[in-house]
């Protein structure tokens, strides 16, 4: 059977447009979809089953032992960290915000690691933005700042942006200026009208040049900034100008780097500057498939899109406080609920120590450093591959991934489904033995 | 000598990032890339590994010499080796500093740990 205009579950641009064929029941090949892509659906290694550690080895146990033991941990801890949640759909996500808010617990995504400095900057200046559809048809300018989508997001080019044939862009590429600015050449840069190399952790030195050559005070600049001479900035700004629809992606470049989520704040105000002399929007290359969609569920719930305590009894939000690395640096939780990520592998070393000190329970289709940490295992189905639900794309279009084959593994939905119900159980016969 | 280290996403990285305990995910991201000067000034030539090292860990990696970087700036793939380098601060907003890291970098002959091996203490403090 051939399914088609199948959704890719990888990165953020969530590509509509795959062919997926599958016979009795297994994805024998994947057409149109880029090597993340194909090599995600395609698949790996599987964990078997469940399993609890015990005497410090990882055995064999069933689903129920497993929900029955996660429910132990959590309703023993105090105060319990649910993290990741990027790589499942909003179905499952939801359940893990009711998990948190009736443990008390911190849940927090893998946006804090990725794209959390530019929520919290677009938080404090706005952000003009558009659809990936309307870049396609209309954009006559694309920056790539700190991102690197030719091995980060390998479509994103060919779909959305510097590359497509669209509506009112019928030249593709052609028809198009192309600005890179970046601490090292990339794919992406050799694809570029104009390469910008700037200093490492200078880039709100240059984005703050860039604002002062367009409010028209560039005499004041000094010759150089972020190793830049003051030429190719102005020629960066009459090329924005000239623009008729200019778009600034940016990338972990800018969030990972010295100012974090200052540097997004200040190329926030550059667009909205850029927008008194023409059309321009700005749009962060989010990551995981579903990182779109944890912010929003976690913002329709909770009024805030990540590291949310509910230790008050209602939501309190500071990153830098409240974020997943913070709360395990500070040994503030003492219990973990990974869903759909692994921290073991992206969080710093220092921070991993602090988790392998406290129970963790992991989530996952797949075995990953998490698994060596964890008390206890759960092996899930592969949302969008066997497992339906919404996603959004990284410029905050919601989709509906198709089950394509099925499987003998839970969904997240029902593992998280199941979880809650024995955690409820195990505290109504607490409370009921206290009543005793 | 004394560099700066980003890390980041690489196609090699992304394609494996699903099945980490493969040695497709080791091959991926247990590398360092350094500009074409400093492979050299290093002696990097003969197939030597790099060890890098902070005040915050670690990590001994395959050397690669990538032409798009200049003096002085190197590059890891995201995972656990480039982590060991990276601290536990997130400058008020809940995210590491991963890129722009002070380190150093020297060629060595010791041998890089297998996925695995990065984590067997940590393990085992829990066991």
């Amino acid at each position: 059977m051939i399914q088609e205009d199948v959704l890719c579950s990888f990165c953020g641009c969530l590509c509509d447009d795959i062919t997926v064929e599958v016979e009795a029941d297994q994805i024998k090949r994947v057409r149109h979809a880029c090597r993340l892509g194909a090599s995600k659906i395609m698949g790996h290694e599987r964990i078997k089953g469940p399993m609890i550690r015990r005497n410090g080895v990882l055995t064999d146990a069933t689903y129920q032992e497993a929900y029955d033991r996660t429910a132990e941990i959590l309703e023993s801890a105090r105060h319990p960290l649910l993290y990741g949640w990027a790589s499942t759909v909003c179905e499952a996500q939801k359940i893990g915000i009711l998990m948190a808010e009736e443990m008390g617990g911190v849940i927090d995504s893998t946006a804090t690691v990725c794209h959390g400095p530019s929520i919290i900057g677009i938080e404090e200046k706005g952000l003009a933005g558009a659809t990936l559809g309307q870049i396609k048809n209309r954009a006559d300018l694309i920056i790539f700042w700190g991102c690197n989508p030719a091995e980060a997001h390998p479509r994103h080019t060919l779909r959305y942006s510097s590359n497509v044939c669209g509506r009112f862009t019928p030249d593709g590429r052609a028809g198009r200026k192309v600005i890179v600015v970046d601490v090292r050449e990339t794919r992406t840069s050799k694809n570029a009208d104009l390469f910008v190399r700037i200093n490492p952790g200078e880039d709100y030195q240059v984005i703050s040049a860039l604002r002062m050559m367009l409010a028209g005070k560039g005499d004041l600049m000094p010759d150089m900034v972020g190793g830049i001479p003051k030429k190719a900035l102005f020629d960066v700004v009459e090329m924005m100008k000239a623009a008729k629809f200019g778009v600034f992606f940016f990338g972990l470049g800018m969030t990972h780097s010295r100012g974090r989520y200052k540097n997004i704040d200040n190329a926030l105000s550059l667009v909205n500057e850029l927008n008194a002399h023409t059309k321009f929007i700005v749009m962060p290359m989010r990551g995981h498939y579903n990182v779109a969609g944890i912010g929003q569920c976690a913002a329709w719930e909770t009024g805030f899109p990540m590291s949310i305590d509910f230790a008050r009894g209602s939501a309190y939000f500071n990153p830098g406080e409240t974020a997943g690395c913070d709360v395990l640096a500070r040994g503030e939780v003492d219990a973990a609920l990974v869903v759909a990520a692994d921290p073991a592998s992206n969080f710093p070393r220092r921070i991993v120590e602090s988790l392998a000190k406290i129970p963790v329970v992991q989530i996952d289709p797949y075995e990953n450093p998490t698994t060596l940490l964890a008390d206890v295992v759960i092996p899930s189905a592969i949302a969008g591959i066997e497992a339906e639900g919404t996603a959004y794309r990284m410029d905050g279009l919601a989709l509906r991934m198709k089950k394509l084959v099925s499987s003998t593994y839970p969904s997240d939905e029902e593992i998280l489904k199941g979880i809650l119900e024995s955690v409820r159980l195990l505290k109504k016969r607490t409370e009921k033995a206290k009543e005793a | 000598m004394k560099a700066i280290m980003i890390s980041g996403r690489t196609l090699a990285q992304g394609a494996a990032c699903e099945s980490k305990m493969s040695p497709e995910f080791f091959r991926a991201t247990s590398v360092c890339s350094v500009s074409e000067e400093d492979y050299e000034s290093m002696g990097l030539s003969n197939g030597k590994n790099v060890l890098i090292s902070n005040d915050f860990g670690r990590a001994t990696l395959t050397a690669n010499k990538d032409p798009g970087l200049p003096e002085g700036l190197v590059f890891i793939p995201m995972g656990p080796w480039a982590n060991a380098l990276i601290g536990p601060e997130t400058g008020g907003c809940g995210t590491p500093h991963f890129k722009g890291v002070e380190v150093n970098i020297e060629a060595t002959d010791a041998l890089v740990l297998e996925i695995r091996e990065l984590f067997r203490d940590m393990g085992r403090a829990k066991a």
